[in-house]
């Protein structure tokens, strides 16, 4: 016996999520499968040790769209917001961000980055714009939406103003550090702009269009980071809650294991289980290269299609490291009560570029990248009481080791880490009661995203709008009728956005209607 | 210090030696990089063998692709437009495979060599194409353009050369079949194909027995009135034969730049190759899109008034003139058919069979140009068909 929905969205991300809900708000009957027994995807937290939890994947909060949060009425529950940004100096003396102060470097570059916040928020609102709308056609099926989405894109940038717009056209494409660069004299301040315009990418700061990638940060918030009550389950389960209120069906622990086509058209899914759900709907949150290769299958799509699915660019670099620590460890010329703060480990732009240099040739970075939180410090569900977890992002860490991932190489990289951060926290190794390293591998096998890459697909100019995830198939459907995107490896891209689910849920609902 | 000797240039076919033998013309031109003769005598007299008694076309430089493994039918059906399910072992197929938007890529023939071995034949490279096609796929593709030599034997005497030849069974063997003989002590492929619209054989072998094969193949011959031929008396039989040629009649979709330049398999007349019964293959959605909606051109196969032949002539609808609505592609005066023939190009909705269509033909006499409009009638059976390219047993001579 199959059980009939109108709509089918495979994956319990929170762009699924977000737009199952607003398919159901729509008045369609919405199921939803997520294969892990949690619902968030990459989103969630989890215990790693007996008494501590943490985001497992995404550990802040920053570019949840406002319109997101509107359209759905969300309210999440922050343990912290607006945290500051400290770039640490080896010998105690830190960098401060703060929106658009900067402290503890000179009084020019203070300026400077003002000046330089103000621009890359500008140009970031401008992207913002098209983040929510499904990226034009530019073929001459382009329709009437499409042409005023161009004409709009045209006329925001035009409306710069000379002199902006031509700063904008230089930047888009160019690399980071040649901006920092020129601007800043501070090389902790380099360092942190470096990190985060590439942090999750296969990028080094001095790759192509990392400003873009900077500007992709800052998108929709201005890069304001938050802490959520419970960690990231805190927004998923917020989404859940507010998808089964609006009628959504959520079933955890569901993998789906196929697509089932008939004709050219699809016609349901089927569970590793061995249930089948039918739908002439299914939208997978899960990324394009798993939904075409794996789900679908190569045989039901066409040759043109398959190879510039299989030529995606995705793969992860960053591995995420966890310890359950028995008490706040020491930074020189950190008090205690700032440990709710984002630290940083890239010391300058250069450090990074040579983070990222390993991970061109299949290895991991020997003086990795970090970027650390104590969430337990604001939040203090995630560890026993006195106790505290750490969170940190790790860079560089192939999801292609040359030598191959194995248990002693994971052992030996986190040996590495802690080694790392030993610099910057002395007494951190006496203080660790349990760890645990997922790795790229580790990401794509938990979280089921090809290649471990966050954002579904490299972020890169020619991976993006019409090309995202390939062109001719930017606007959500995928050539096989019934067949939807809605995750990260569609417009706009990664990150806990919800910015894709919402413009998925758009795109088919007036899709559907037209057909 | 020794000066190494690199062969350069344009490759030659293994029947090469005994080509050069025969040629008095020096008339060659590159195919795929090799070296294919125009002629070898004279072009006339060797399109007449190709009618009257039988000729035989070198076709090593065709580019041959084997294809093999567990998805090997699932690949090939995908990658074309016709049914592959329905070619069994031991059959051939002509097919054409498009890319997602359904303009054709090319042309070729599918050997089905054994149950899941296929090799598939065409005018162009395709392993790009192809290695994407098998993306997702268990197949083996294997380049093996250098690893087979054939010849065309093609002709109204061309099974009674085969058959003197000691081909015993050759007379079971029907159109678009294959089957193989000991040659030598090597395998000898013979199948009944061919591109001159005639009863014909494409024979194939590996290359060390090529020149042995040309060789009992003159021999058995000599009596049957067979000739050499190049490529000129080649293209004049297809052209007569109504068979497209890739960069002639359309353009490979991979070599346009403009849209609207590539073709569809429905406008150049090959619908009966397309089966919307299959579930998917390579642009299928846009040829069903295409099907609703009306194609935009139309191949057509024109029979022109005169005898002036209409190379690169305009076509218009009216003999008053007016806008134009198509263009010739391929043009020759058929002395078999005694018809002033071609192939061409026209804009939908004109060419449905039984159109009259007008011609300008530019023609010089000492160097004087001079003009006609000619009317020309949109014809359905291809120019030149005689009962005995399906008869099985062909009748012998």
């Amino acid at each position: 016996m199959t059980d009939r929905y109108d709509v089918i969205v495979i994956g319990a991300g929170h762009n699924g999520l977000v737009c199952a809900a607003l398919l159901a708000k729509a008045g369609k009957k919405t199921l939803v499968l997520e294969a892990n027994e949690q619902v968030g995807g990459a989103a969630v937290t989890r215990e790693f040790a007996e008494g501590y939890s943490v985001s497992s994947a995404a550990h802040l909060l920053y570019q949840l769209q406002p319109t997101v949060v509107k359209d759905l009425g969300l309210k999440v529950d922050m343990a912290a917001d607006k945290l500051a940004t400290v770039a640490l100096g080896p010998d105690g003396n830190h960098v401060v961000i703060r929106g658009n102060d900067v402290s503890g470097v000179s009084d020019e570059d203070k300026a400077s980055y003002r000046d330089f916040h103000r621009r890359m928020t500008r140009f970031a609102d401008l992207l913002n714009t098209f983040f929510n709308k499904t990226a034009p056609r530019l073929s001459k099926e382009a329709s009437r939406s499409d042409m005023l989405t161009l004409a709009q894109l045209g006329f925001d940038v035009r409306r710069l103003g000379r002199k902006e717009m031509q700063e904008f056209l230089r930047l888009i494409g160019m690399n980071i550090r040649d901006e920092v660069v020129e601007r800043f004299a501070s090389g902790l301040l380099r360092g942190a702009i470096s990190l985060d315009a590439t942090l999750g990418t296969h990028l080094g700061p001095r790759s192509p269009n990392t400003i873009f990638t900077y500007l992709y940060r800052l998108a929709g918030n201005h890069g304001a980071l938050s802490l959520p009550n419970g960690g990231m389950s805190g927004v998923s389960e917020a989404l859940a809650h507010i998808a089964r209120d609006n009628g959504v069906v959520v079933r955890t622990g569901m993998k789906v294991s196929r697509v089932m086509v008939e004709n050219g058209r699809v016609a349901g899914v089927e569970t590793d289980s061995g249930e089948s759900f039918a739908s002439h709907l299914v939208v997978s949150n899960a990324d394009p290269k798993a939904t075409i290769m794996q789900l679908v299958g190569v045989k039901q799509v066409e040759t043109g299609f398959t190879r510039r699915i299989h030529n995606i660019r995705m793969r992860g670099n960053a591995a995420k490291l966890h310890l359950a620590l028995d008490g706040l460890p020491t930074i020189s010329g950190i008090e205690k009560r700032h440990f709710g703060d984002r630290f940083l480990v890239a010391p300058d732009d250069a450090y990074v570029e040579r983070a990222f240099n390993h991970a061109k040739y299949g290895e991991t970075s020997a003086k990795p990248v970090f970027e650390i939180t104590f969430p337990s410090f604001r939040d203090t569900s995630l560890a026993p009481t006195g106790k505290h977890v750490m969170s940190a992002i790790v860079q560089y860490v192939p999801y292609e080791l040359r030598a191959g991932w194995s248990d002693a190489a994971r052992d030996d990289f986190m040996k590495l880490a802690i080694e790392t951060l030993g610099a910057y926290m002395p007494d951190l190794d006496q203080r660790i009661q349990a760890s645990e390293l997922l790795t790229p591998v580790d990401i794509e096998e938990q979280f089921h995203i090809t290649g471990g890459h966050w954002h579904h697909g490299e972020l890169a100019l020619d991976q993006f709008l019409f090309t995202r995830p390939v062109g001719g198939a930017h606007q959500y459907a995928m050539p096989l009728d019934g067949l939807y995107l809605c995750g990260a490896g569609t417009h706009p891209g990664g990150g806990v956005s919800g910015g894709a689910g919402r413009n998925a849920a758009r795109a088919i609902l007036k899709r559907e209607k037209a057909v | 210090m020794t000066i190494f000797e690199v062969e350069q240039g344009r490759l030659r076919s293994p029947f090469y030696p005994r080509q050069v033998e025969i040629d008095r013309l020096n008339l060659w031109h590159n195919w795929k990089g090799y070296s294919s003769a125009d002629g070898f005598y004279d072009t006339g007299l060797e399109y007449f063998a190709v009618r009257n008694s039988t000729g035989v076309f070198d076709i090593s430089p065709m580019t041959k692709y084997r294809v093999s493994g567990p998805d090997s039918l699932d690949f090939v059906d995908r990658l074309v437009t016709r049914d592959m399910r329905k070619i069994k072992p031991g059959r051939v197929a002509y097919a054409v495979w498009c890319d997602d938007d359904g303009q054709v890529i090319d042309d070729g023939t599918i050997f089905h060599l054994s149950e899941g071995v296929y090799r598939i034949c065409s005018q162009e490279h395709h392993m790009s194409w192809f290695k994407a096609a098998a993306i997702g796929m268990d197949v083996t593709i294997v380049d093996e353009t250098e690893d087979v030599c054939g010849l065309a034997v093609q002709g109204p005497t061309s099974f009674s050369v085969l058959k003197n030849m000691g081909l015993d069974g050759i007379e079971n063997l029907r159109p678009f079949g294959l089957t193989t003989f000991d040659f030598e002590g090597a395998e000898l492929m013979v199948s009944r194909t061919g591109f001159t619209g005639d009863l014909g054989y494409e024979v194939w072998i590996s290359p060390d027995k090529a020149l042995a094969l040309w060789d009992a193949l003159f021999a058995a011959g000599k009596l049957f009135g067979i000739r050499a031929i190049g490529t000129h008396a080649l293209d004049h039989s297809r052209i007569e034969a109504g068979f497209i040629q890739a960069y002639v009649d359309f353009l490979p979709a991979h070599a346009t730049v403009r849209p609207g330049r590539s073709r569809s398999p429905l406008e150049l007349g090959l619908e009966w190759l397309v089966d919307f019964k299959k579930a998917n293959f390579n642009g299928r959605r846009a040829l069903a899109e295409e099907k609703r909606k009306g194609s935009n051109w139309r191949l057509v196969k024109l029979d022109i008034e005169g005898n002036k032949e209409a190379h690169n002539s305009y076509i218009y609808p009216r003999k008053s003139g007016g806008k134009e609505c198509g263009f010739i592609t391929s043009a020759v005066w058929s002395p078999v058919c005694k018809q002033n023939v071609a192939l061409g190009t026209v804009r939908a909705p004109y060419g449905n069979v039984g159109d009259k269509l007008y011609v300008e033909i530019y023609y010089q006499r000492e160097m004087h140009w001079s003009k006609v409009i000619a009317e020309a009638t949109v014809v359905d059976k291809p120019f030149w068909d005689p009962p005995r390219k399906r008869a099985t047993p062909p009748e012998p001579y």
